[in-house]
């Protein structure tokens, strides 16, 4: 649905639309062109999966896929992505069912205050569908931009080479 | 009961919520017409402030209002109180200073909090802050504990001479003493335990909201238990009762024990709801949880082992310099003294102990617990001296330990530092671990790593940790009308899966399906009293609070079931959630009698509420122990280290869910990596400014500097619980630094290097290996 959010509170004439789809719909945005794309969704939509650990593109915490590629989203600016296809937390699995990266991380026991997490899943698919990793060390190299101060970083690699060898297998 | 049964490694019930991104942290929090706050903090160390102006920042379009000590003064606000009484050895007192929310006329590290602005958006708050004008008159500043000691150090305080805190001492001195005189041996070693900043990936933040009519704050922030907060917001700064203020706790994103304390921005928050009349939100910004959060450790430490001919452990000598920062966090005092001391003696039968700790003012953020707090610290001190001991005895450093060791038939055992252990099986655990590691294999690898160009070290230690916090705990249970029992609890989950552990106990007692188990936490109305998640102490006091619990709903239903089946209350038995008349197949279920009793009593019938709180005391500690195994591989031409192989052999008691239990034991192992690895915690010597503050410049672990972390539990059940556990939260980070270290200085001695502090950055250890005398 085509909801629109409001700019309040943003006390500069410089607002302006933009469009994104966002988990599949399509949402408009009037924001100030320094709104990041971070901001947006949780200030804007109401997308509060997505987390916001720096702010500086340092830890992960609020990564996202846009056009299916993992993104910093606290390090882009929201209108630079007019009509883009933007998938967070909120649209990964289906309704009342798990994705199987996320199943992967209940049976792996992969996280532990699940602040990290949100970010981590997203990564994650976007590396399985850049089919770059194959061994755990690829996958830690790989995943190295996603910080886990709970430190279950053995269990986050073990979740996400488990659910690419199911990637691999599904039909 | 079989999907939530006791041992077993039951998937937790929170993740699914977290997993979807349906998780509710502080900030996902966005009532309707919230102001955000932002913190205009000082970039000085050390400075008077001669004047503050606001009006061009309270001229921003947006801005509600910028507040300042003198506002807070004026009001009646006071400072955060510091929670530990001390007395010196000489008898007097601990320095006692105040700690103002905002600055009282000049500013004592870099980062303290000097205004507080507040407007429709962050964005014009940052906006407003940057037009508030403060003159500063900047002093000189120290940074370093063992600096500002000296005679000529700027003071923090003008009052508190030489910086020093306290001077504090505890075991008999005279008895080390006469045993130090009779060595045949005495070894020494001084070491850093350097500073860590906490990290938690979720920043702190605060939501308050105050409403005029009941003159009652309803306060969301991420805490490890709000009661603390409550008992010192209201009656020490406010000058209300505790019970003016509701502190929700939403979901923690990590706490690591930083999150335990009140800081000077629930002050604000609270300060701004109520001037304001509207919600007033504060998140910190990466940067400033760098500046405002507590940090940890920070010691300098001299130790002493005095051995007798036979390699035998006869005393412990130790001073400790611990820097507390600019002030006195809740619990600062505490952490290197009675927490930290109270493990010296460790596994080991010294015949006497004796500690001196002096507390530091320095310009820097203040110190309180992290992950362990204190002990850690003091078991890397004996873990690193015992291996200084063997190399000076020329005795194998497993040999040592185990010579030393207190033998299971020695339970309980009292500790020349007032501990007794109840239990405690370390050679075999030991012997667990040594064999899991391979660590009789080690020539060959250590060869083939040779064969590489790399410097194969292997260490280990022996770690044992009293776990602390509250001395009683309160769980209630209650049969809600839908069907599903709530039991409410006073410890506070910030990621550690306490959830899924009380879900078990719960079911397992009360026979009920677990998915029929709620577990409530975080509320400081629905729950009266709680002593919050600190010291690894949830799942034993916890514990304990709700099998004493699940006991009287048990007696209560017995009574209840007696009445609804016309059976004597002897004759009725429970077993499987089930009570029945003996030797007969009557009987009821447990949820069916109390919604059955719940219907009468709304009927107006007699009948027994099932519904029961208790509270427990808990008075002993728990003592989990273990043995932590590395393996690290150096690189000599860069002193880049890789710690390739680590084993954890861990008595932590029953293991009531091994599953989180290792997840534990992972997590504190990686934060013990961090700190002997990679994490510096940097102070410009003379400006104070925090050099290493950000993501980029200080060094957390990320997924491709850990090895796989191999967690193999030996159960030695705890004696002084009936549960039978250990405290597990800590333990991983008490035992890995030693054992890393240990480690490395085994793979760097072969080149001359006896040595090194923490972090083994590649810096330091290529300058130490370049400085080494070579080994011919």
């Amino acid at each position: 649905m085509g909801t629109e959010a409001s700019a309040a509170g943003v006390f500069s004439a410089a607002v302006r639309p933009v469009t994104l789809s966002v988990n599949g719909a399509d949402r408009e945005l009037r924001i100030a062109p320094w709104t990041t794309l971070l901001d947006g969704l949780r200030e804007y939509l109401g997308l509060t999966g997505t987390k916001k650990g720096c702010d500086h593109g340092q830890c992960g915490a609020c990564t996202v896929l846009v056009d299916g590629v993992r993104i910093n989203s606290c390090l882009t600016l929201a209108v630079m992505h007019e009509g883009a296809t933007i998938r967070t937390i909120e649209g990964i699995g289906a309704e009342g069912a798990l994705h199987p990266l996320q199943q992967a991380f209940i049976d792996h026991d992969a996280f532990q205050c699940g602040y990290c997490t949100p970010g981590q899943i997203c990564s994650a698919t976007g590396l399985i569908a850049e089919g770059r990793a194959r061994t755990p060390e690829e996958i830690r190299e790989l995943m190295s931009g996603n910080l886990c101060r709970c430190g279950a970083y053995p269990n986050i690699v073990a979740a996400i080479e488990h659910a690419m060898r199911v990637a691999e297998t599904a039909p | 009961m079989t999907t939530f049964g006791l041992a077993q490694p039951v998937r937790r019930v929170e993740d699914p919520r977290l997993l979807k991104g349906e998780g509710r942290y502080t900030d996902d929090i966005q009532p309707a017409g919230q102001l955000r706050g932002v913190v205009v903090r000082s970039p000085y160390a050390a400075a008077r402030i001669t004047g503050i102006r606001t009006e061009e920042a309270l001229k921003v379009p947006g801005v509600a209002a910028v507040y300042t000590g003198a506002d807070l003064k004026t009001d009646g606000i006071g400072g955060l109180p510091c929670l530990v009484p001390m007395t010196n050895r000489d008898g007097s007192h601990r320095a006692n200073v105040p700690h103002p929310v905002l600055a009282d006329g000049a500013v004592r590290h870099v980062g303290d909090p000097v205004a507080f602005v507040v407007a429709e958006t962050v964005e014009a708050a940052r906006d407003a802050a940057e037009l508030i004008e403060i003159d500063y008159d900047g002093l000189s500043a120290v940074t370093d504990p063992e600096a500002a000691l000296k005679a000529d150090a700027p003071l923090v305080w003008p009052d508190v001479s030489g910086n020093q805190v306290f001077d504090w001492e505890i075991g008999d001195r005279a008895k080390t003493e006469a045993l130090f005189a009779q060595a045949a041996r005495v070894t020494k070693l001084r070491i850093v335990n350097n500073r860590v900043v906490v990290a938690s990936m979720e920043a702190r933040a605060a939501l308050a909201e105050y409403d005029a009519s009941s003159g009652r704050w309803t306060l969301s922030t991420n805490t490890q238990g709000g009661w603390l907060l409550k008992d010192q917001i209201g009656p020490e700064v406010f000058h209300v009762e505790a019970d003016k203020f509701r502190v929700i706790t939403p979901d923690v994103g990590g706490g690591f024990g930083m999150k335990l304390f009140l800081y000077a921005e629930h002050v604000l928050t609270c300060y701004a709801a109520r001037k304001l009349g509207r919600p007033v939100k504060w998140t910190s910004d990466r940067s400033e949880a760098f500046l405002c959060d507590t940090h940890g450790r920070d010691n300098v430490t001299e130790g002493e082992i005095a051995t007798d001919a036979d390699g035998r452990f006869l005393a412990l000598r130790t001073r400790n310099i611990a820097n507390m920062g600019a002030y006195l966090s809740n619990f600062g005092p505490y952490i290197p003294t009675f927490a930290g001391t109270g493990v010296l003696a460790s596994v080991y039968g010294f015949q006497s102990v004796y500690a001196n700790v002096v507390g530091v003012f320095t310009n820097t953020v203040p110190v309180d617990a992290y992950r362990g707090a204190g002990r850690p610290e003091s078991n890397y001190l004996v873990e690193r001296l015992i291996d200084e001991t063997a190399r000076a005895l020329g005795i194998d450093r497993v040999e040592l330990r185990r010579r030393n060791m207190v033998l299971p038939t020695q339970m309980p055992h009292q500790t020349p530092v007032g501990k007794t252990y109840d239990s405690g099986d370390f050679l075999r655990v030991l012997d667990a671990g040594l064999a899991r590691f391979d660590w009789a294999g080690f020539d060959a690898r250590r060869a083939q790593a040779a064969a590489r160009g790399k410097l194969l070290g292997r260490g280990l230690s022996y770690y044992l940790e009293a776990t602390g916090g509250a001395p009683s705990e309160r769980a209630e249970i209650r049969f809600a009308d839908d069907g599903f029992v709530d039991v409410y609890v006073g410890t506070q989950s910030t990621g550690q899966g306490h959830e899924t552990a009380y879900v078990q106990l719960t079911a397992d007692r009360l026979g009920v399906d677990g998915s029929r188990v709620r577990i409530r936490q975080g509320d400081t109305d629905t729950i009266p009293v709680g002593g919050g998640t600190g010291g690894a102490r949830s799942l034993y006091s916890e514990g304990q609070a709700i099998l004493a619990t699940a006991a009287t709903v048990i007696e209560k239903g017995k009574r209840a079931a007696s009445e609804m089946l016309e059976a004597a209350p002897a004759d009725i038995a429970f077993a499987a959630g089930r009570f029945s008349i003996v030797g007969t197949d009557r009987g009821v279920d447990i949820l069916t009698l109390a919604a059955e009793q719940h219907r009468a009593i709304r009927e107006g019938r007699e009948g027994t509420i099932l519904d029961t709180a208790e509270v427990a005391k808990v008075d002993a500690h728990t003592f989990p122990n273990g043995c932590h195994l590395a393996e690290v591989e150096v690189d000599p031409d860069t002193g880049h280290i890789e710690v390739v192989r680590y084993v954890v052999s861990d008595d932590v008691g029953k293991a009531i869910n091994p599953l989180i239990v290792r997840g534990q034991v992972h997590g504190g192992v990686a934060q013990g990596i961090g700190q002997a690895v990679f994490e510096h915690t940097v102070f410009d010597p003379d400006s104070g400014q925090l050099l290493s503050g950000s993501f980029m410049d200080y060094a957390l672990p990320r997924a491709g500097d850990l090895p796989d972390i191999d967690v193999d539990l030996v159960e030695v059940p705890c004696a002084t619980n009936p549960l039978g556990v250990k405290g597990a939260g800590e333990a991983g980070a008490v035992g890995s630094p030693p054992a890393v270290m240990n480690a490395i200085l085994d793979a760097l001695s072969s080149r001359g290097v006896l040595q090194l502090d923490m972090p083994a950055t590649p810096a330091r250890v290529w300058e130490a290996l370049q400085a080494a005398p070579r080994a011919a």
